[in-house]
C-alpha cells in the first residue's frame, strides 16, 4: 500500500529521490562537533520567528498614532498575546547569536573555502537580509529607541556626497522619520524581507547539499568511498544526525524559554528599556544604542571621528561600517591556505582570528555605551584589528607554515 | 568527554556575550542629586524590592494610585477589571471606590484632563504612567517619590532631588508633610577612606554637607515609615502595571521547562541508542 502511493507520487514528483538526497542518504562527516548545531538551529529560530510573526501581525497596527498602543494590546488583551511577542523578541536576539555562531563556525573550519565559495556568499546574503529584518522590525513598536535608530540610521544615506540629501527623502518617504517611514519599514519586514530570506534559505541548503558539508578537520570525506560508493567516514543525515539534532534542539529550547519566560527583557538587551516611551520626535534619549548585534559595527561607525580628502567623518564611517558587514563575503578568496580547519593552519592565522573574535567583543562593548575621547581610540585601533584579520589574510595565509593534514578525518 | 568540554566552550560564549556588554543599558536611570543616609553618594536611587505576589502591598498600591495620581496621570493601556482581578478586589468593591466619574469596568483607564490645557499648566502634560516602571526602573520610581522638598523659588513651590525643576507639584504632601533641603555635619572621610581624627584631642572632624532631605514633624499624616511603606506600595503597583502578566508568564514558563526538560532527556536517550549503530 504505502509502495503504491509512494509509486504514484513518484511518477508525478521526485519525493523519493529527493527524500534520499537530502535525508536519508545525505552524508553527513562523523566528526562534526557542536558548533555544527547553530545551523539546524537557526533553521528551528526561523520557523519560531515565522510563526509568531504571523500571529503578531494579526494584531499589529502599522500607524504612528496606532503603533505602540497595539503593542501593548498584544501584550494585555490578547490572549497570551505576550508570549507571542516575547517569543519573537527573543528569536531576534537567538537569531543573530546563532548566525554570529554559525559564522564564525566558518571561518574556524575554512568551511568558505573551495568548493563551498558560494554557500558562504550566499550565507552572507542571509545575514544581510537578517540584518535588514532586524532593524525594520525594530522600528515597528514605535517606540524611543524604535524612532531615533530609524533617525540615526537612515540619516547615514543623508551623508553620501551630492545624493544624499534626496536619496535620504526617498528613502524615509518624508522629509523626517514618520508614520509613511513606518509603512513602508512594515511591508518590507512583513513581506518583502522574509520572502527572501526564505528563498535564500533554501537555495543556501540546496548549495549545502550539492557540495556536501565541511567538518573540523577540513578534509574532503567524499575521497574515501565505500564499494556501494558512500563516503566511508559519514553517516545518514536521518536518522542518525537528526536525532542528534533533537537533542540540541531541546537544550537550545531551555535556554530560549528560560529567557522569554523568566527574563523577556533580557536586562535590557533584548528589549531596550527606552522603547517603554512611545517614540517622540521633539524629545532626543539621551544614549542611543542599537540592539546588542549592531554594536560592533556601530562602534566602528563612531570611531571615524576625522573627514578625509573632503569626505565627511559621517560619510567615513558609514563607508567602514558598510565595509565590516560587507567584507566578509570576500573571505573564500582572501584565504590562500592550502589547508582549511584553523587546526592545521599555522600560527598567523590562528593569532589573527582570535584578534578578530577579540576585536568583535570590545567592538560591542564599545558599541553599546556613551563615547569618550579614550573609548574612541580604542575602537579605533580594535577597528583595524578587526580589518587586519581580513586584509593581511592573503599575505600571512600564503607564507605561513601549515601543520599535514591528515587523509580521513580525526575522531578523538 | 570532548563534547561537554566543546558545551561548556559554547555555553560560557554565551554568557560572557551578555556579561562582556556594560551594565550601561541595564541599570535604571540614575537618580539625580539624591543624598544617600550618611551623605557620601550623590545620584544613587534607594533599592526596593518589587514583588508581583503580593497582594495586600499592590491593592494598598492601587488605592493610592487611584486616590493621589489618576487625577493627572492615565494607566491608558491597562483596564479597570484586569486590575480588579489581577489584585483580587472584588468587583462591585472596586467600582464603587477605585472608579471614579462614569467609567465603567472594562473601560481603558483613561483621565479627563485635557493634554494641551495641562500642558499650559505644568509646562508639559503628565506622561501616562502604565510603563513608567520599565521606562525608569522601580528603584528610580520609589526614590523620585520620597524626594520632593519646598523650594520657594519653584512656581508651584516644590522642587526635587531626583528629578530637578520637574513641573509636577508634590501630589503626595498630605501624607508625607512638609519636607525641607538641609545641611548636616557628617564625618570627614580621609583619603584613606577612613574617618579624620583631630591629631590632638582625638575627636571626629566634621564637614557640612547640604542637600539632605528632613521632614518636619507633624505635618504629614503618615509617619516616616508609614509613608516608605506606602511608596514602597505604589512603587509596586507601577511595577505590577508594567508587566502585570509576570505572574502568568513565569507560572506557564515553569510547565514548558519541566516539559523541555522530559523531552530532552528522552531525546538523549534516543540519540545514545541511534549512535550505537555507528561503531
Amino acid at each position: 500500500m504505502v509502495t503504491k502511493i509512494m509509486n504514484w507520487f513518484d511518477d508525478r514528483l521526485p519525493l523519493t529521490a529527493t527524500i534520499e538526497r537530502h535525508l536519508t542518504k545525505y552524508p553527513a562527516p562523523i566528526n562534526m562537533n557542536i558548533w555544527y548545531l547553530a545551523g539546524v538551529l537557526l533553521v528551528v529560530v526561523l520557523v519560531i520567528q515565522l510563526l509568531s510573526g504571523i500571529w503578531l501581525l494579526m494584531n499589529y497596527e502599522p500607524t504612528a498614532e496606532g503603533a505602540f498602543a497595539s503593542i501593548q494590546y498584544i501584550m494585555r488583551d490578547v490572549e497570551y498575546g505576550y508570549i507571542i511577542r516575547y517569543m519573537h523578541t527573543t528569536g531576534a536576539s537567538a537569531f543573530f547569536a546563532l548566525i554570529y555562531l554559525h559564522m564564525f563556525r566558518g571561518m574556524m573550519y575554512g568551511s568558505y573555502q573551495k568548493p563551498r565559495e558560494l554557500l558562504w556568499v550566499v550565507g552572507w546574503i542571509t545575514y544581510l537580509l537578517l540584518c535588514m529584518l532586524g532593524f525594520t522590525g525594530y522600528v515597528l513598536p514605535w517606540g524611543q529607541m524604535s524612532f531615533w535608530a530609524a533617525q540615526v540610521i537612515m540619516s547615514l544615506f543623508g551623508s553620501i556626497p551630492y545624493i544624499g540629501e534626496d536619496l535620504l527623502i526617498w528613502i524615509r518617504g518624508d522629509y523626517l522619520i514618520s508614520g509613511i517611514t513606518l509603512n513602508r519599514l512594515f511591508a518590507l519586514h512583513v513581506v518583502l524581507l522574509p520572502l527572501a530570506l526564505i528563498a535564500v534559505i533554501f537555495v543556501h541548503i540546496l548549495a549545502l547539499h550539492e557540495v556536501g558539508s565541511n567538518n573540523p578537520d577540513g578534509v574532503d570525506v567524499k575521497k574515501f568511498k565505500d564499494e556501494d560508493g558512500v563516503p566511508l567516514d559519514t553517516k545518514p543525515f536521518f536518522p542518525y544526525d537528526v536525532m542528534h539534532d533533537l537533542y540540541a534542539i531541546g537544550v537550545f529550547l531551555i535556554f530560549f524559554c528560560t529567557i522569554m519566560f523568566f527574563y523577556p527583557d533580557g536586562g535590557g538587551y533584548v528589549i531596550e528599556y527606552v522603547n517603554y516611551e512611545a517614540a517622540d520626535n521633539l524629545k532626543t534619549p539621551e544614549h542611543i544604542v542599537p540592539s546588542w548585534y549592531y554594536t560592533p559595527f556601530y562602534a566602528m561607525l563612531r570611531a571615524i571621528t576625522f573627514p578625509i580628502f573632503g569626505l565627511s567623518a559621517k560619510f567615513l564611517g558609514f563607508v567602514v561600517m558598510a565595509a565590516g558587514i560587507a567584507i566578509f563575503v570576500a573571505l573564500p578568496w582572501l584565504d590562500r591556505s592550502p589547508v582549511k580547519s584553523i587546526k592545521y593552519k599555522g600560527v598567523y592565522s590562528k593569532f589573527f582570528l582570535s584578534l578578530f573574535v577579540v576585536s568583535f567583543f570590545v567592538l560591542g562593548y564599545l558599541g553599546s555605551v556613551a563615547p569618550s575621547p579614550a573609548k574612541t581610540l580604542l575602537a579605533q585601533i580594535f577597528t583595524v584589528g578587526y580589518f587586519s584579520y581580513f586584509l593581511l589574510m592573503p599575505i600571512y595565509s600564503k607564507y605561513e607554515t601549515c601543520k599535514p593534514v591528515p587523509d580521513r578525518v580525526q575522531l578523538s | 568527554m570532548k563534547r561537554i568540554k566543546l558545551f561548556t566552550y559554547i555555553v560560557s560564549f554565551i554568557v560572557a556575550f551578555f556579561f562582556s556588554y556594560n551594565v550601561n543599558a541595564a541599570s535604571g536611570a540614575p537618580c539625580g542629586h539624591y543624598l544617600s543616609e550618611n551623605g557620601l553618594t550623590e545620584g544613587q536611587c534607594e533599592t526596593i524590592e518589587v514583588d508581583p505576589y503580593d497582594l495586600s502591598s499592590l491593592q494598598r498600591g492601587a488605592q493610592i494610585y487611584m486616590n493621589y495620581c489618576l487625577g493627572c496621570h492615565s494607566l491608558k493601556f491597562a483596564r479597570y477589571k484586569r486590575v480588579s482581578e489581577d489584585l483580587q478586589i472584588p468587583l462591585d468593591m472596586f467600582q464603587e471606590n477605585l472608579i471614579f466619574g462614569d467609567q465603567k469596568l472594562g473601560d481603558l483607564i483613561s483621565i479627563g484632563m485635557d493634554s494641551k490645557e495641562s500642558k499650559v499648566w505644568f509646562g508639559n502634560s503628565p506622561p501616562d504612567l502604565t510603563l513608567e516602571a520599565g521606562l525608569r526602573g522601580p528603584d528610580w520610581i520609589y526614590t523620585y517619590l520620597k524626594s520632593f522638598y519646598i523650594d520657594d523659588s519653584r512656581p508651584l513651590g516644590v522642587n526635587n532631588k531626583v528629578y530637578e525643576n520637574v513641573g509636577m507639584p508634590h501630589a503626595l504632601i498630605e501624607m508625607q508633610g512638609e519636607q525641607f533641603s538641609v545641611c548636616k555635619q557628617i564625618p570627614e572621610i580621609a583619603t584613606n577612606g577612613g574617618i579624620k581624627q583631630d591629631p590632638l584631642t582625638g575627636e571626629q572632624l566634621t564637614v557640612e554637607k547640604c542637600g539632605f532631605l528632613e521632614v518636619k514633624d507633624g505635618t504629614g499624616i503618615q509617619t516616616a515609615e508609614e509613608f516608605d511603606r506606602s511608596m514602597k506600595d505604589l512603587t509596586n503597583f507601577l511595577a505590577y502595571m508594567t508587566d502585570p502578566m509576570k505572574k502568568e508568564r513565569e507560572s506557564i514558563g515553569v510547565y514548558v521547562l519541566l516539559y523541555l526538560f522530559i523531552f530532552t532527556i528522552l531525546s538523549y536517550l534516543l540519540y545514545i541508542e541511534f549512535k550505537k549503530d555507528l561503531h
